[in-house]
């Protein structure tokens, strides 16, 4: 398991597994938020907590953004934000 | 003895009326229902403001409580926190600490959270509970949480913040009673009390979400089963194909309902008006306030008004989309597309609108929270065809064009030339926002954030209330603004007066000023005339018709003349297309003006648009008109 304090994270295959490898209806642990401090915490907020459940539900026609259930409600973010949130 | 709706009113002796008026703030998560509960309290009695040097709006109103006492509630914007990162969260903020300019520190505050949402909501508990001020803490959608299968126990909530909880339904009215109860006991609200719970640090985001975790853990809260009904809406309105369809079908009926639907009322309106313009002119003895009545106001006024139905029939849309939850849909589907051109999926229907009136398209950006993204759109929306263009062009086109069919009967060449117009003023806006967004308004980097409300049904009362707001906003307009430029445009015309009469209309102030403008409208082939109507149509553009109509129907040559003949008397072909291409791209709509110094909160935005979109339009007309002169 990687866990991604890395700074630059690109969305090649090789990088740590983030939102974006979650499947429709798949369920990963969130480990970090990869983003400035404003950012993540204002994602937190919404709910993409560190140790709790995000799951892939539906997406925009081409896939992007995509909507995750997270804390009871429904969240939809860019691939370009999704990638910055690391799965464990 | 703990109480879950505050201390009963009726235990309190009657407080006094006279002396200072209570302020109450309602604070609370997008979506939990704010707006809802605030019309229940307010009804009519509310006003939509804006903050000195802010964008951010509010909502101010009055609660009728008994005894001929009033209470003011002010709505502010949603916020999942305190901290002041974004323009919402520092208006809140700031309205709460009692440091915001022009507004008391409320003696209360009413904390609306979603209850079927409750252990995350209540993290906004937290920061509203250490402002120390008496707070009450309403549990909203009661009815969707019980429909589900939730439950939650306000009393046992109540004891552990150590502060009163009710369980409402602000949409169907359940519970609001209590509401009223709590704003009744004014001023002698409970002092605030630390919650059972240690409030934890502030900033610690995970810490406060663990506090709310545990507290609701405490009140036996029982989270509902998911929203069956968003999630089967979702898997057919966000389904790769049917998804874009619906889509699809949306957009076109809102177009088609601003174009063709709204038509019947507009003509309507514009009959009453013409009518009852007759009707003065019939009656009023002949002199110079009539014909400032009928050709001033009357025209003028009356050329604006003319838009209202389609304006609330386009608001009655939103409305709907947006309350029952669409509109987060609807912004998804079009983000990839949006961001191509450096917007979002939000900018989305407020663009759209814009076809039928910048007006209405750019108090419609308020959606936006992203304000950066908000300003690009507003800066755009003028650029999209509205249907004030729709006269000049059809009157241009008409005069200049011969019709003959280039692909089948239904297409020909003024059709052609008519779309064309409507594809250059969207290039020009796709251009300006790439230009905007590398440069001046360059994102802040800020993640595209899109919440997903579950679906609702609209009520009624929401979207008359918006509609009432609407289309007062716009009759104000109407009222002050457009009223003051169809004076003094028929001073100008009417002035200096010959022998007590009114001027031959080159005569006029007017006309002097077509003439002075002459020199700088020449390389387009605009004549002073054509200059005189470019600055009438300032009011608003379909004025240029009936300015060219006076003026070619006062003069000698062009008098037997048709206006379309007249036109082509007084213009060269180059000179038309320039005249096309300068309202296609200029900014010449003062209700346009008014209404972005409204939203933008100054005259910065306004002035810097005004500008480039004569700048831009100038440049391109003159293009235009070299370019067509070589050729005929």
């Amino acid at each position: 398991m990687q866990i991604g304090f890395n700074k630059k994270i690109s969305a090649a295959p090789s990088g740590p597994r983030n939102l974006t490898a979650l499947k429709k209806g798949e369920t990963g642990i969130l480990e970090c938020i990869d983003m400035s401090d404003i950012d993540a915490q204002r994602l937190m907020e919404l709910g993409f907590l560190p140790g709790h459940t995000v799951t892939r539900a539906h997406a925009a026609p081409g896939g992007d953004p995509r909507v995750f259930r997270v804390d009871g409600s429904e969240v939809a973010l860019r691939r370009e934000t999704a990638v910055h949130l690391i799965l464990r | 003895m703990d109480n879950c709706h505050g201390p009963a009113a009726a235990t309190l002796p009657p407080p006094e009326t006279s002396g200072k008026q209570h302020v109450v703030a309602i604070v609370g998560p997008p979506n939990s229902g704010k707006s809802t509960l605030f019309n229940r309290l307010t009804g009519l009695r509310q006003k939509v403001a804006n903050f000195p040097g802010v964008t951010v709006e509010h909502r101010m109103g009055r609660a009728k409580l008994g005894h001929l006492r009033e209470i003011f509630v002010v709505d502010l914007p949603g916020v999942y926190s305190l901290q002041p990162r974004t323009e919402d969260e520092r208006v809140t903020h700031d309205v709460l600490a009692g440091t915001m300019k022009g507004l008391p520190k409320p003696d209360a505050v009413m904390l609306i959270l979603d209850s079927t949402n409750l252990s995350r909501h209540l993290s906004l508990a937290a920061p509203i509970l250490s402002l120390g001020l008496p707070t009450l803490v309403i549990l909203n959608m009661a009815d969707d949480l019980h429909g589900r299968g939730g439950e939650v126990d306000a009393k046992e909530l109540s004891k552990q913040l150590n502060t009163p909880v009710v369980l409402i339904s602000a949409s169907k009215g359940t519970g609001v009673e209590k509401v009223f109860e709590f704003l009744n006991s004014a001023p002698h609200y409970l002092p605030p009390k630390p919650p059972l719970l240690q409030l934890p640090v502030l900033q610690d985001v995970p810490k406060v979400r663990d506090w709310a975790a545990n507290m609701s853990r405490r009140t036996n809260f029982r989270p509902p089963a998911p929203p069956l009904w968003t999630r089967r809406l979702d898997g057919v309105f966000l389904h790769p194909v049917i998804g874009p369809l619906v889509f699809l079908m949306v957009v076109v009926g809102v177009f088609q309902t601003i174009f063709a639907g709204a038509r019947p009322m507009m003509d309507a309106v514009a009959n009453a008006i013409q009518i009852s313009g007759k009707w003065i002119e019939a009656t009023m003895p002949d002199t110079a306030l009539r014909s400032l009545i009928v050709n001033g106001v009357w025209s003028g006024v009356g050329a604006v008004i003319v838009f209202l139905p389609q304006i609330l029939l386009l608001f009655l849309f939103i409305g709907i989309l947006e309350d029952s939850g669409y509109l987060a849909r609807a912004a998804l589907i079009a983000d990839r597309t949006m961001a191509r051109i450096g917007l979002q999926g939000k900018s989305f229907i407020p663009l759209l609108s814009a076809y039928a009136c910048a007006v209405p398209a750019i108090m419609a950006t308020r959606t936006i929270e992203n304000k950066r993204d908000r300003i690009a759109t507003i800066l755009i929306a003028p650029f999209m065809t509205c249907s004030a263009r729709l006269p000049v062009y059809t009157l241009v086109i008409a005069a200049f064009i011969p019709e003959k069919p280039l692909l089948g009967p239904f297409f020909g060449t003024r059709a052609a030339a008519l779309l064309g117009l409507y594809v250059l003023g969207f290039l020009a806006a796709i251009v300006t926002a790439r230009l905007l967004k590398s440069t001046v308004l360059k994102s802040t980097r800020a993640p595209f954030i899109l919440e997903m409300p579950p679906y609702r049904w609209p009520t009624v009362t929401s979207l008359v209330l918006r509609l009432i707001d609407r289309a007062r906003v716009f009759l104000r307009r109407a009222g002050t603004v457009i009223l003051a430029v169809a004076i003094i445009l028929w001073v100008l015309a009417n002035l200096p007066l010959h022998d007590g009469k009114a001027p031959e209309i080159g005569a006029s102030i007017a006309g002097m000023i077509g003439h002075a403008v002459e020199p700088a409208i020449r390389p387009l082939g605009f004549n002073w005339k054509i200059g005189i109507g470019l600055i009438t149509s300032l009011a608003a553009r379909e004025v240029i018709v009936g300015t060219l109509g006076t003026i070619y129907g006062i003069e000698g040559t062009t008098q037997s003349m048709g206006l379309q003949a007249a036109l082509r008397h007084d213009l060269t072909p180059g000179g038309a297309a320039a005249l096309l291409v300068f309202f296609a791209f200029a900014m010449q709509c003062m209700s346009t003006v008014a209404v972005v110094r409204r939203e933008t909160a100054g005259w910065r935005w306004p002035i810097i648009q005004f500008a480039y979109m004569t700048v831009f339009a100038y440049v391109f007309a003159f293009l235009a008109n070299r370019i067509v002169s070589l050729w005929f």
